[in-house]
C-alpha cells in the first residue's frame, strides 16, 4: 500500500474533483468572448417587400414630430394619407450610445431589428455606416432629398453623397440662462467654466463632442482639427471646473427642468429645447466664440423589410411644404431649402425664426467636431466619462 | 394468500406516496436549480469572463478572452476613489438608517398598540410607486429654492448660496430613505419575538432601563440588527440612481462607474473587472462581519 500519510481517500477525491471544476471553469469562461460585429450591406440583405406590404416602421427620438391637434393633421397623418402606408412610429431613441446598445446584437449578428428607419446623430450615423450597418438608399427614389437638402449638410465626410442617410432635424448648441434668476446674462462659453456666481449652478451635456467641442471653442482650438494637445487642454479645463464645484452635474435632455426651477442658472444647451420648453424665462444665447452643428440623421438599417416605404418617407419629408411643417413644431433648423418660402403659409411668425432658418451669418459661427478613428473614440469617451460620470 | 398481500402493497404504495421516490427531492429542486442555472451560474460566468476580456478588444471588432488577470489591477488603479466612496457612503447610509430604523422598530413593536399593523403597512407603502420616481420627488425636495435649503438658510446651517441638491448630503439621504424599510422590516421581526417578562425581569433585578436595554434586548435583537444592516448595505454599495439623480460628478458611485463602462464607453472588459472586485468586496466584508458579530441565526 501506499503511504497516504494521512490524507483520506476522500480528501483526495474532494480536491481531485475541485481542481476539475475550478479549471473546466477556467476552460468555459472561454466561450464567452464576444465576435465582431462588422457586416456588409451587400451580403446581409433582404427582400424588399413595400410593394404588398404597406407598413413602415421607424424610431425616433422623442417629442421630435408634430402631434395631432383639434383641427390639425399632423405631417405623419398627411403621409399616411397620401401614401396609403401605415406608420408605426415609436419615439425609443434617447441616447446616442444607448440606442447602439439595443441594437448592436442584432445588426452585428446580421439579424432583423424589426425596424424600417431609425434616427441618430451624425457621428453615430458615421459608425454604424461604417461597420456595416445601413442599406444605402436609391437616389432614384429619393429625387426631393437630392434636390432640396441645404448645401451645409450635403457633403458629410463620412457619407459624402448622401448614399445612407437623410438629415432629420439639424441643431445648435450653444448655451442658455433664466433670465428670471440670472440678472446678468452669459455671453461667452468661457464664463459658464470660471464665473464665480455661477458656481455650482451651471450644467453641462453628456454629448461629448458638444460639450468638449464648445470648450475648445473658447480656448481657440478649432474642434474640427485639433491635436491630442489640444484635446488635453480642453480636458484639463473641463475637469478643472468640475472638480472646483463650478459644475453642478452633466444632463441628457432633463436639463431643462434644472433650468426651469432655478437651481441651474445658465447652462450648455441645444437650441429647440429652449425654444419647446414653454417657459419665458429660459433664454438661448449663441456664444460668443461659436456654437457647434450637429444633425440627426434618418437610416435604414440591414434587413429592413420596407426600404421603399422608408425612401417615400424621406422624400416624402423633403417636400418644402411638409418640411415647414415640421419644423414649425419642432423649431429646430429645417435642413430642406424652399421650406422657409413654405413656411409663409404655415406660420408666419417663424419665417424669420434664426433656429430654424439660420442666416449665413450664424451658419458661419458654427463648428462640426472632428471625425474621429474607433481607438480615438474609446479613449476619448473614456476620459470624458472619468470626469462627467456618465 | 391474496386477502393477506393486499394490504401489505397498499403500505408500500403508502411509503412510496409520502416518502417520495429516490428522485423526488431532485425533481422538486429542478425548476430551482434551473433558474438559477440560467440566471445566476451563466451570467456569473460571462461577467468574470468580461473582467478576463483582451483590453485591446472593442464591442466592434470583439472580445477575446485572453485571462489579461491586469485588468483588475488597471479597475482599481483608475477607479478606486469611486470604490471607497460607495463603501463610505454605504456604510453611513447604514448607519443612520440602523439608528432611525432601530428607533422606528421599537416604537411599533413595543409601543404601538393598536395601530402597530398600519404602522408596519405606512413603512411598506412607499414600494406601491415606483423607486426612480421616488428618488426623483428628492429632486424637488431638496431643491435650490424649496423649503428645506430656505429653512437651513435662515437658521445659517447653510451659507446663503449653500446648497443640498447634487451634494453627498442629498445622496446619502436618497440612499437612506430608499433602503429604509429593508432595515425596520427585520429589526421589527426581530423585537416583536422578544419576551416582554425578560425586561420586566431585569427591572426586577435593579437593572436601570438603560442598562436593561444594552443588557436585554439589544442582544435579543441582534439578528434583526445582522440581517438588516446586509439588507441595507449591500444594495447600498452598489446603488447608483441616487448617485445620478441626486448626486454631481463629485459623488460618483462605483455603480455609476460601471454603468458608464458598459453603456457609454462600452469598455466591457474594465467594466467587467471593477464588477467582480466590487463583488469580491462586498462579499468578503459581509463574511468577516458575520464572523465578527457571530451570529448564526440571520432572522
Amino acid at each position: 500500500m501506499v503511504d497516504t500519510s494521512g490524507i483520506s481517500r476522500r480528501t483526495v477525491l474532494r480536491g481531485g474533483a475541485g481542481a476539475v471544476f475550478g479549471l473546466g471553469s477556467i476552460a468555459a469562461l472561454k466561450g464567452f468572448g464576444t465576435a465582431g460585429l462588422k457586416q456588409d450591406p451587400a451580403t446581409c440583405t433582404s427582400t424588399d417587400v413595400s410593394a404588398r406590404d404597406k407598413r413602415f416602421v421607424i424610431s425616433n427620438w422623442p417629442l421630435y414630430i408634430d402631434e395631432p391637434d383639434k383641427g390639425y393633421h399632423s405631417t405623419l397623418q398627411d403621409f399616411e394619407k397620401q401614401t396609403g402606408i401605415k406608420v408605426s412610429y415609436t419615439d425609443d431613441v434617447n441616447d446616442n450610445s444607448e440606442f447602439f446598445a439595443k441594437v448592436k446584437n442584432q445588426l452585428g449578428g446580421c439579424q432583423s431589428t424589426k425596424r424600417d428607419m431609425f434616427v441618430l446623430t451624425d457621428w453615430m450615423a458615421a459608425r454604424m455606416i461604417d461597420v456595416g450597418w445601413i442599406q444605402p438608399i436609391d437616389p432614384a427614389k429619393v429625387p426631393n432629398l437630392h434636390e432640396n437638402l441645404i448645401d451645409s449638410l450635403a457633403q458629410p465626410a463620412w457619407d459624402p453623397k448622401r448614399a445612407y442617410s437623410a438629415p432629420w432635424q439639424s441643431g445648435l448648441t450653444g448655451m442658455a440662462y433664466n433670465k428670471k434668476y440670472l440678472k446678468k446674462p452669459v455671453k461667452s462659453f468661457g464664463e459658464l467654466l470660471t464665473r464665480k456666481d455661477l458656481t455650482g449652478r451651471v450644467t453641462m451635456l453628456t454629448e461629448l463632442r458638444d460639450t468638449m467641442g464648445l470648450i475648445m471653442l473658447s480656448q481657440g482650438t478649432d474642434p474640427a482639427d485639433f491635436t491630442d494637445h489640444q484635446w488635453a487642454q480642453a480636458m484639463d479645463a473641463l475637469t478643472k471646473a468640475t472638480s472646483d464645484g463650478q459644475i453642478r452635474r452633466f444632463t441628457g435632455n432633463d436639463y431643462v427642468q434644472d433650468l426651469s426651477a432655478g437651481n441651474v442658472l445658465a447652462c450648455e444647451a441645444w437650441s429647440g429645447d429652449i425654444a419647446n420648453a414653454g417657459d419665458d424665462n429660459l433664454v438661448f444665447v449663441p456664444p460668443e466664440e461659436g456654437m457647434m452643428i450637429w444633425a440627426d440623421n434618418m437610416l435604414v438599417p440591414n434587413l429592413a423589410t420596407h426600404r421603399g416605404n422608408a425612401e417615400k418617407w424621406i422624400d416624402f419629408y423633403y417636400d418644402p411644404h411638409n418640411a415647414a411643417k415640421l419644423a414649425d413644431y419642432n423649431q429646430y433648423i429645417c435642413p430642406v431649402k424652399g421650406a422657409q418660402q413654405a413656411m409663409e403659409k404655415v406660420d408666419k411668425d417663424n419665417v424669420e425664426n434664426p433656429l430654424i432658418f439660420p442666416t449665413e451669418e450664424t451658419l458661419k459661427q458654427t463648428h462640426r467636431f472632428m471625425a474621429l478613428k474607433e481607438f480615438q473614440t474609446r479613449e476619448f469617451e473614456r476620459q470624458f466619462s472619468n470626469v462627467t460620470g456618465v | 394468500m391474496a386477502a393477506i398481500t393486499a394490504p401489505a402493497r397498499a403500505t408500500e404504495d403508502t411509503a412510496k406516496r409520502v416518502g417520495g421516490g429516490r428522485w423526488t427531492a431532485y425533481w422538486l429542486l429542478a425548476p430551482g436549480a434551473l433558474w438559477l442555472l440560467l440566471f445566476f451560474v451563466v451570467p456569473f460566468y460571462s461577467l468574470v469572463s468580461a473582467s478576463l476580456f483582451d483590453p485591446n478588444g472593442s464591442v466592434l471588432t470583439g472580445y477575446d478572452v485572453t485571462y489579461h488577470v491586469g485588468n483588475f489591477g488597471t479597475a482599481v488603479k483608475n477607479y478606486y476613489p469611486e470604490l471607497l466612496r460607495s463603501l463610505w457612503y454605504a456604510g453611513l447610509a447604514t448607519l443612520v438608517c440602523l439608528v432611525i430604523g432601530y428607533v422606528l422598530a421599537y416604537a411599533i413593536a413595543f409601543k404601538a398598540g393598536r395601530w402597530r399593523n398600519l404602522l408596519l403597512v405606512l413603512v411598506i407603502a412607499p414600494f406601491f410607486t415606483s423607486f426612480l420616481l421616488r428618488t426623483l420627488s428628492w429632486k424637488l425636495i431638496l431643491s435650490d429654492h424649496g423649503f428645506i435649503v430656505d429653512l437651513f438658510q435662515k437658521v445659517h446651517i447653510l451659507g446663503s448660496d449653500g446648497r443640498l441638491l447634487n451634494t453627498w448630503f442629498a445622496v446619502v439621504s436618497g440612499i437612506v430613505y430608499n433602503f429604509l424599510p429593508f432595515m425596520v422590516l427585520p429589526l421589527y421581526a426581530s423585537l416583536e419575538k422578544i419576551d416582554g417578562r425578560l425586561i420586566e425581569a431585569a427591572g426586577d433585578l435593579y437593572a436601570s432601563p438603560f442598562t436593561a436595554f444594552f443588557k436585554v434586548t439589544w442582544p435579543l435583537s441582534l439578528p434583526g440588527v445582522v440581517a438588516g444592516t446586509l439588507l441595507t448595505f449591500i444594495p447600498a454599495a452598489g446603488d447608483f440612481i441616487n448617485a445620478q439623480l441626486l448626486g454631481g460628478p463629485g459623488q460618483r458611485m462605483v455603480g455609476n462607474v460601471i454603468q458608464s463602462l458598459f453603456t457609454s464607453t462600452q469598455d466591457y472588459a474594465a467594466a467587467g473587472a471593477l464588477s467582480v472586485i466590487l463583488m469580491a468586496l462586498i462579499v468578503g466584508l459581509v463574511l468577516v462581519y458575520i464572523r465578527k458579530v457571530g451570529t448564526e441565526e440571520l432572522v
